[in-house]
Order: C-alpha cells, then structure tokens, then sequence
C-alpha cells in the first residue's frame, strides 16, 4: 500500500511538472501578448510605451526562459504574481478556489446521493414505469446543455416565481448562511443534473448486471431480506464500475462548473482561470489549471483506493 | 425503501425552505447596476479597463473631462486653464529639448479647496506631483506613460494650486483627462521600490480604504469576479448624492445579464459595458413598459480596413465602388432599427469638428458597376467580374467569430457586392487572433472589419499618419492597418495638432475628412450605440456618447418618488 502510494504520489509530480510546461507553452503559443491587445485598445500608446511594459513584464524574453524563471521560483513556493490582478496567485486563487470546491463538493454529495438510489430502484424493477420515468429524466439530463439548463432554472425560479436569486453571491455585508445557501441553490442544481443523470444511467445498469449474477441467486435462495441482497451484495460490486465513471467524471463537473459560474455570475475558479487565459495571465492561468489537474488526480487516487475497499480482491503493488 | 424516500423528502423540503424564503425588496435607496466585465484591478493608472473607469468614476475623478455636450470641464479643479484667461501661458521650450515642438505651456491649476481624500487628508498639489512621479517611471507599469512624459515640470505654488510645464503646444493643451490622481500619503510606500510597485499598490491591496477616494462614493467591498459595493463618501465636497448604495455586480454572459434584468437582481443595465444593441433592440420589444431604454450612439467607429497592398485595392475607383455597392441605410434599419447613425467618415456627427460637405456614398449600385469597368473589371464569367489578365475581382473579407451584429452585416455585404460581380470570401477569426496578429501585423489579405474608440476631436494620427504603417522593422508599431500614405494627409494632422484657432482647426478637419472620403482607406459603416436600460425610476442618468462613462455624473442620479 505505501509502496502505491508514494509511486502515485511521485507520478503526480511528474505529470504536474509536465502538465506546467505544457499550459505555459500552450498560453505562450496564442497570438499578440497582454501589451498587443492593450495598444489595440489604446491608440495613444506609443510603440516606447509597449516595448517598456513588454520588458517590464518580461515578454520579451522566450517562452522557456519565462518558463524556468517561474519554475525556479515556484520550487520555493512562490508561484508569482497575477500580471492583471497585481497581487500574488494563491491570493486572487484562494477564495475563488474555496467557492468552486463549495460549489462542485455539494453538486457531487447531492449527484451521487441521488444517482446510486435512483439507480436501484430503476434496476430492481426494470422496464417499469418507474424505471421509464428515470430513463426519460436521465436522457433529458443528459441532453441539455449547462448554459441552456442554467438560463431555463433562471428564467423558471428567479423571473417566473421570483423564489430565488439569479446566482453570484450575497452583496449585503450582514447575509447570513440562508442567504448564502439560496444563491447556491439554482448552480448547484444544474451541476447536480449534469451529474446525477450519468451516475444514474451508470448505477442502474451495474446494478442490474450485479443482479443477474449466481451470487445474488444464492443469496436469494438463503432467504436473505431484500435490502440485505441489495445493499450488502449487489451493490458494493455495482459500484466499482461507478466508482471508475465519478473519478473520471470529476474533470466535466470541473468544466461543467465554469459554463455554470460564467452563467450564474459565480465568482469560482472556473471563470477566473478562463479570464486569465484570454488574458495572457500566466502565472494565474497555470497554477490555477494546476489546481484543477490536482483536483483530477486525487480523485482518481481516491478512486483506485476504493476499489480496494469495495472488492478485497483487488491488491495494490 | 421507507427510509429512501424519507432521505428524497427531506433533500425537497429542505430546498423548499431555502427556496420559499421571502426575497428582500431592492430599496430605492439602493442601485443594482449589471455590467459584464469585472475590473482586474483598481489603480487607475494601470491597465485601462472599462470596467475599472466605469467604477472608478463615481469614487474619484480626473482633473477635466468632457461633459455630456462633448465639451472640456473642470472636475477636480475650480478654473479651466485658458490662453484667454491667462491661466495657461505659452512659452519657450529649453534649447536642449528634443522633438517636433518649439513652443510649449505652462498650466495652472487650482484644485477644489474642498476636495479631500476619504480618510480626511486634503487633495493637494503634493498628490498631483506624486501622481506625475509614478505615471513618468519607466518601471511603475503605468500603460500610457505618453501624457506624464510630456509634463517637463511642476511648479508647487501652495497646497492647492500648480504650475504644470507642457512640452507642446497643442489644440487639446488644457485636456488633463488622464490625470487620475494618487493619494501620496498612501501610495508613496508603495512606490519605494517602482518596480514593484503594480503589486503593492493599496488600490489593489487595501482596495476599500476610503483614502484612496474623494469622489461621491467610495468603494466599501469587494467580492472578486462578482461586485463591488459603493457607499456614499462623507468628503464629497460636490452635490450629496441620492443612493445609499450602489452595488456593480458583473455578469459576464448577456443571456443571464437580461435574465437577472428581469428578475429584479438587477435594477439597470449600463450601455458601457452591457447588452449588444441586437439583444438590447429584442428586450425592448417584450419589456417596453417596465423598462426606460435609451440609446446613444458614440465614438465607437464600425468600419472596413481596406489592405492597400492588396493590388485589386489600390485602385481608389475600386474602393469608392464598394461603398457605392453597399446600402447602408437599409442596413443600418433593418438591423440595428435606425439607431446607429451611418458614418462618411471617422469623426462623429456629434463631434463639432464633423464636415458635412464632404463626398457621401449613397447606394447607387448602377455607379459601382461604372467605376468596375472604368477600373478594368468588366468581363463577367460565372456571374463574377474579370479583368483584362483574366483575374478575378475576389476579396477577402475578415471580422471577429462569435460577433453576432458584425456577422450579420458582413452577410448583408457579402450579398450586396456579389450583384456587383464581386466575389467576397468570408474569412474569420476569434478576436485574439484578428487583433492580436492579422490586424496589427497587417495580415489581412484584402478587408477587415472592425470598430476604433476615440474621443471627441481625436487627431487620427495614429491610424492615418504614413509614420504609423506598422512593419516588420518598426516592430509593428502604429496603427495605420491600411498603410495609407498621404503627404497632404500628414501635413493636416501636423497643422490641426497645433493650430489653437477653432474656426482655421475646423477647416483643416474639413479637408481631412473630404479626403478621407474620396481616397477611403477603410469604408465607413456605422457608429455604434449604446443600450442603456433604466427602471422607470431611476432618473438622472445621462449617456454622453464618448469614452468618459455616464457615472462621472453620478451624483445627479436619483430615484423618483
């Protein structure tokens, strides 16, 4: 286990000291610099003006000497300064980091709190009509696009009903956790129908799988309870699959979260690692996708943990 | 399963009392504007941002602006320097000063003796002098240092009035628009070191420190990426202002600005920085009653760039035939329901330097055909016209993807030149890529389409002068994308630069624009408007059409009863 453990942990550095080359290379690669875009917008800067901030900000120099500046500098632990922000990155990262994880950690509890019972009761009475009205729910789920969901829940709870606000966050200096909460009702929402749809699609077809199997007949036929032949046998196996599709699926919520944010005026990370790239923000733009690429891998480490929980069989080497 | 559905009804009820509690009522003493970008960051000096000067307006203020008729006026300080009234003196530059300019001036300038920062410290001279200090460094990442450049030196008289020492002599001499000021006392720390200066200054570190802010309101809070909250600032010393609060909340997508609009998250939509004049036009027609909408249209200059590399487009008659081809008033009504204005030339309608005896191209395709021919395109194979060597009249016409309203003109265009045997291929590119490359490096192979924001009596210089042809060798400095070269051209914009009499400047932009008009290096389309859109209650607001935002008039907003 520990020899796992510290193998995946080193090929995480690995991937990350990788994955850091490439986004600065691939940001690098995008035509016109901050200082270009700015001498199109401002026809009063002079060409000294441009060469000097360019300087200044050290775009002048090649991308991989840019490059290891900053990761000279990072091994020390500081990642630098947002060029557009002007503060430190884990400064302008750490709240916007702490919403989306709000904003993602509920949207996946309240997926997978709804997908795997849904998913049971879907298999445990296959091609009935609870089971059509969950594979109609989860199609259209899985059909709609965020932006689309996103304008629908407005348009319905926030215009309509006038039940709750548009999204962003509360502006009085007195809101409390309710008002808080209701702001997050309608993203986390649309991240939780992105989700839950595919969970549940997953959920029911592994659990129907793992009932069909002999061991589930040999419970049965112990006269085990239903939910003991369910619970304890089928669905521990089922979700091992399932298991594999949330790790995987970790990524889309990260992306589904910046459609989401950008629709619902939510300050998270997904928006403001989107604004660094258009912005030529290096530093703010690569460590925030760092972040993400971090977020990815300690769920796909958790995964593989799991499956050794679920399934005793499974060794780690 | 009965504990299932005891899980399912608890996870409803519970968003049912989250969702069911009551909404707080917006008060009139408090206005929510949408708008969709967020400013980066708060030093005014650094990174000119809309979003920024939008904001920024209402919690502090240049030394002058223009007012909403387009004309210069003190806001910081109490008398508009003038050669009349004796406030700003000509005088002899050094003989060692280099540069084009043999005369300067000398301003001087008084500033509101009851202007004081937020925290209690007077406005004065001293902040003026700071301010000039961090703007001229080379290492303090101020964008546009050109202005602080040409101020030589500053003469302190006392604590509210200085002598500002101008290295030209210039129409626009008394025009102190950039001049955002500082607070020294606490800037100064910050700019110890200058380099490090961006990432120290207290706009960004201590962005609610009512210091830094003398205007109507000051910023209170902060939320990154969503709003900014303003309160009324007790140093004021203008009229007191109406709201209590003002909250700026940024949405970046406009199909959820208009969404929150409606839902009542939002009171106003500001024209600056809000809906796209298409969607604005759409709103009205669900939401007439509940909303006032006012339309402006601006500096903001829609137009062609012509490459006049390009053989085909060098030839004037071709380019005055595009226009001819074209019907931009149809276009304009159909699309835009005649709220922006069409454009002869660069300067705007509401600009008092505009001409209006200068050539105007109505639509009169039957002379386009006449100027093809003329031009040697007469021979029409496969319904496109020819020349004598067998080439092809084809053009390549390029604008930003995802642009709605510019994709739609250009299909319009497209459509039009087409009956004209002019065979124009659609070719476009996100708008990193168009401004950040093809345009600034002149890499379109024929036209490009996109808009110019100026400010009133904007000298073109740097799009019309044959010194500001971006190249390879000048690092693609400049912004004259068409590479029009005109001797007659440079030399009036050398002579309106300083030519202090109205009535000779006039003239001299008359000639301008008629030979903008006849050589046409780009085609004029329109200028774009602004869709403000206002709760009936709100009154006061006063859109202006060029680029100082309506909020430096902030004060003068209230809600009606």
């Amino acid at each position: 286990m520990t020899r796992f453990l510290t193998q995946r942990l080193f090929e995480s550095v690995l991937l990350l000291a990788v994955m850091s080359f490439v986004v600065y290379g691939l940001i690098g690669l995008m035509p016109g610099d901050p200082i270009d875009i700015l001498v199109m917008s401002n026809p009063e800067l002079t060409d000294e003006d441009a060469r000097r901030l360019k300087a200044l900000l050290r775009l002048d120099e090649p991308i991989h000497a840019r490059y290891l500046a900053w990761a000279g500098q990072a091994l020390t632990g500081d990642f630098g300064y947002s060029r557009v922000h002007g503060q430190p990155v884990l400064t302008v990262l750490g709240p916007h980091l702490v919403r989306t994880l709000w904003l993602m950690g509920i949207a996946f509890v309240l997926a997978v709190a709804i997908a795997i019972p849904v998913g049971i009761i879907a298999a445990l009475r296959p091609y009935s009509l609870t089971d059509y009205a969950v594979n109609f729910f989860t199609f259209a789920g899985i059909s709609i696009p965020p932006f689309w969901l996103a304008l629908l829940l407005i348009m319905l709870f926030s215009v309509q009903l006038e039940w709750l606000p548009a999204g962003g966050v509360p502006f009085r200096a007195d809101a409390g956790w309710l008002d808080h909460a209701r702001h997050l009702v309608l993203p986390v929402l649309t991240l939780t129908v992105l989700s839950v749809a595919g969970f549940t699609r997953y959920m029911r077809s592994d659990m129907m799988e793992a009932l069909r199997q002999d061991y589930i007949r040999t419970a049965w036929a112990k006269g085990l309870p239903q939910h003991r032949v369910v619970l304890n046998h089928a669905l521990r196996n089922a979700l091992i699959p399932l298991v594999t599709v949330i790790a995987l699926d970790f990524g889309t919520l990260f992306s589904g979260a910046l459609i989401t944010e950008t629709m619902f005026a939510y300050p998270g990370m997904g928006k403001l690692i989107y604004d660094a790239i258009m912005g030529n923000d290096y530093n703010l733009a690569l460590v925030g996708l760092l972040f993400a690429t971090l977020l990815i891998l300690v769920g796909n480490l958790l995964a593989d943990l799991a499956y050794g929980w679920l399934d005793p069989r499974i060794s780690y080497r | 399963m009965r504990r299932l559905r005891q899980f399912i009804f608890i996870l409803v009820a519970a968003v049912a009392a989250v969702a069911g509690a009551p909404r707080a009522e917006a008060a009139k003493d408090e206005l929510v504007i949408g708008i969709t970008q967020f400013p980066a960051n708060f030093n005014p000096l650094i990174e000119a941002m809309l979003a920024k000067s939008y904001i920024l307006a209402m919690a502090t203020r240049p030394i002058t602006s223009f007012d909403k008729d387009w004309a210069l006026v003190c806001l910081l300080c109490t008398t508009l320097p003038t050669i009349e009234n004796g406030l700003a003196e000509i005088e002899d530059l050094p003989p060692d000063h280099e540069g084009p300019y043999k005369k300067g001036v000398a301003l001087t300038v008084s500033l509101h003796p009851e202007a004081r920062w937020g925290d209690g410290t007077p406005v004065t001279s001293a902040d003026v002098v700071f301010t000039w200090e961090v703007g001229r460094h080379p290492q303090s990442g101020v964008g546009n240092v050109e202005g602080f450049r040409r101020i030589l030196r500053i003469d302190v008289q006392d604590d509210k009035t200085f002598t500002l020492h101008v290295d030209r002599l210039t129409f626009d001499y008394n025009s102190l628009n950039g001049l955002w000021l500082l607070p020294a006392h606490l800037e100064r720390e910050a700019f110890r070191d200058p380099i490090e200066y961006r990432n120290r200054t207290t706009f960004d570190t201590d962005t609610t420190n009512p210091g830094l802010y003398f205007g109507p309101y000051r910023i209170t809070a902060v939320e990154s990426g969503s709003h900014v909250v303003l309160e009324p600032n007790p140093t004021w010393y203008g009229p007191k202002p109406h709201f209590k609060r003002i909250v700026v909340r940024a949405i970046t997508n406009t199909a959820a600005l208009e969404a929150n609009l409606r839902s009542g998250a939002i009171d106003y939509v500001a024209g600056e920085l809000g809906l796209t004049l298409d969607q604005a036009l759409a709103f009205e027609k669900r939401n007439r009653a509940a909303f006032t909408f006012l339309y402006k249209a601006g500096l903001v200059y829609e137009h062609i760039d012509l490459n006049l590399d390009n053989p085909i487009l060098k030839d004037r008659r071709v380019r005055q035939a595009l226009l001819y081809g074209i019907d931009r008033e149809t276009l304009v009504a159909q699309l835009f329901a005649g709220r922006q204005p069409v454009a002869h030339s660069s300067v705007n309608p509401l600009d008092w330097v505009v001409a209006d005896d200068i050539p105007k191209y109505a639509h009169d395709p039957a002379r386009a055909k006449a100027l093809l021919d003329a031009a040697g395109w007469s021979r029409i194979e496969g319904g496109v016209r020819h020349n004598g060597q067998g080439e092809r009249l084809a053009l390549t016409l390029m604008t930003t993807a995802g642009n709605r309203a510019r994709e739609l003109v250009q299909q319009v265009l497209q459509s039009q030149w087409r009956k004209l045997g002019i065979d124009v291929r659609v070719r476009n590119e996100p708008a990193r890529v168009f401004f950040g490359q093809t345009v600034s490096q002149r890499r379109f192979p024929a036209m490009a389409m996109f808009a110019w924001i100026s400010s009133p009596e904007s000298v073109p210089r740097t799009t019309l002068h044959s010194t500001m042809i971006p190249t390879q060798e000048n690092n693609f400095a400049g912004q004259n994308y068409t590479g029009f070269k005109n001797a007659q051209v440079d030399a009036l914009i050398d002579q309106i630069e300083v030519e202090l009499d109205r009535a000779k400047r006039k003239q001299l932009w008359a000639e301008l624009q008629r030979i903008y008009a006849t050589e046409l290096p780009a085609l004029p389309l329109f200028f774009r408007a602004n869709p403000y859109i206002l709760p009936s209650w709100l009154k006061g607001v006063e859109p202006t059409g060029h680029q100082f935002p309506s909020t430096l008039r902030v004060e003068a907003w209230r809600a009606a009863p």
